[in-house]
């Protein structure tokens, strides 16, 4: 690779998707330009050229060709600067699809619960959906015991893509239970995602791409006021 | 080859997301005990063992251990065995490009169909709509391709595969009508290509009992 590589990546700062290519690419040293969208008044041109069909952030552009959807994104980063730090993905086959499989059930089963427990009206719903969410928290705490077998992190010694997936989303949650003054993950149920939680927060890697937690505490609130001046105006 | 080695799949008859599994076993030529999985009425214990969290099928075994979820198991499966036959591109971009359009397929697509034919009358037309452009996105993205694979069946092409064959199906037995040759040439020819496939259609479940079954259900539903 003889040129200069182009490497810009499209986000918000307070995104928990657009946090993960960012600690990819720290993960594989990679220089890259960073442009903030502003999703709550137009989107940029580049943007809605970059992704046509979802029109949504965290987008990687690489010498141009745009790639989009955070954990693709991830996996892109892995496999082309493969030979610099550490593997993400894990090398063997199986320990590749528990990483998959994790990360699929944050994205599309824990983190949807969670979403449903912050908007619902509903207090059933509400409480239906923390169950939800106490419950994976619970199968997560039983998944890192047995992929880091005492490691680390999910990835083992270093972090991998796991760790990554679900890390990402624990600044939105330690700033939800700042704001809402609720125990999310709690140290007597969850002991072992606790000590990690704080181990990837203060990683290398992490702890300058992740959002203060007192940031994200402030736009939750501005999103409730946003949110509660719109119903009453409706 | 010792008992470990030996590959079972845990799936249900009728459903796309189990064959996506079968498709990608028999593409790669590689031998696998089949397991009917009763999902609807009892789950087995087996089932509960390997699929704690979801108790749904797919569920590949391989090794004493357990893989569920479709694409991930098809992930494995191309991981795992290297053979003539590839599921997935070698180039990043390639590969990032086939990840997400099998990724639309099964968020965006499939949801929209069921929710077009399954769901409330009132909400129809719109739900329609929905899957209408969906579809329309990806004959936009098969453009002149022989498949979403390019010369062979591939990553995205699996993931379709309910749109090269239930869909139709589905079509038929809830009287709703989303897709047609007329408006989806393209899909229409790459379905007809991948249903004629000889290690596909191999697998595909019987045409007649999946209406006869899909009948029953949609006339539940329409009968409200």
């Amino acid at each position: 690779m003889g040129d200069r590589e182009e490497v810009k990546l499209l986000g918000v700062w307070y995104s928990p998707y657009a946090i993960r290519p960012k600690i990819a690419l720290r993960l594989k040293s990679v220089d890259y330009d960073y442009v903030e969208e502003d999703l709550f008044g137009s989107k940029s041109e580049l943007l809605l050229k970059s992704n046509p069909v979802h029109k949504k952030v965290p987008v990687l552009l690489h010498n141009n060709k745009p790639i989009v959807e955070s954990l693709n994104i991830v996996e892109y980063i892995d496999e082309t600067w493969n030979s610099s730090g550490p593997s993400i993905l894990p090398s063997h086959p199986h320990d590749r699809a528990l990483a998959r499989f994790w990360s699929d059930f944050v994205d599309n089963k824990w983190f949807p619960a969670l979403r449903v427990a912050a908007i619902t009206k509903s207090e059933d719903a509400k409480a239906k959906a923390m169950e939800e969410v106490e419950e994976g928290l619970l199968q997560l705490e039983d998944a890192f015991v047995s992929i880091s077998k005492g490691k680390p992190f999910f990835g083992g010694e270093a972090i991998g893509f796991m760790d990554i997936c679900f890390g990402s989303l624990v600044v939105l949650l330690k700033a939800r239970e700042k704001f809402k003054a609720e125990k999310l993950l709690d140290e007597s149920n969850t002991p072992s995602l606790c000590k990690w939680a704080d181990r990837f927060l203060s990683d290398e890697t992490v702890k300058n791409v992740v959002p203060e937690i007192d940031k994200v505490v402030e736009f939750l609130q501005e999103l409730e006021v946003r949110a509660q001046s719109a119903a009453s105006r409706s | 080859m010792n008992q470990e080695e030996q590959v079972k799949l845990m799936g249900l008859w009728g459903s796309p997301f189990s064959k996506r599994v079968e498709m990608a076993l028999k593409l790669k030529g590689i031998p696998y005990e089949y397991i009917e999985e009763d999902v609807y009425g009892n789950k087995s214990p087996m089932l509960l063992k390997y699929n704690p969290v979801h108790k749904k099928v797919p569920v590949l075994i391989h090794n004493g251990r357990s893989i569920a979820e479709s694409l991930v198991i098809v992930e494995y499966i191309e991981d795992t065995w290297k053979t003539s036959h590839t599921i997935l591109p070698q180039d990043p971009y390639e590969r990032a490009m086939a990840r997400f359009w099998a990724k639309y397929v099964d968020d965006k697509v499939m949801l929209a169909v069921r929710k077009a034919c399954w769901g409330p009358e009132s909400e129809r037309e719109k739900e329609v709509k929905e899957a209408y452009e969906c579809l329309k996105c990806l004959e936009k993205e098969l453009g002149d391709k022989l498949f979403f694979g390019g010369e062979t069946i591939g990553f995205v092409d699996i993931a379709a595969d309910f749109i090269g064959y239930w869909l139709g199906i589905f079509q038929e037995a809830s009287g709703v009508t989303i897709m047609t040759a007329e408006e989806f040439p393209k899909l229409q020819r790459w379905s007809e290509d991948f249903v004629g496939n000889d290690f596909i259609k191999e697998v595909l479940p019987p045409k007649e009992k999946l209406v006869a079954v899909l009948k029953a259900m949609f006339g539940s539903v329409t009968s409200n």
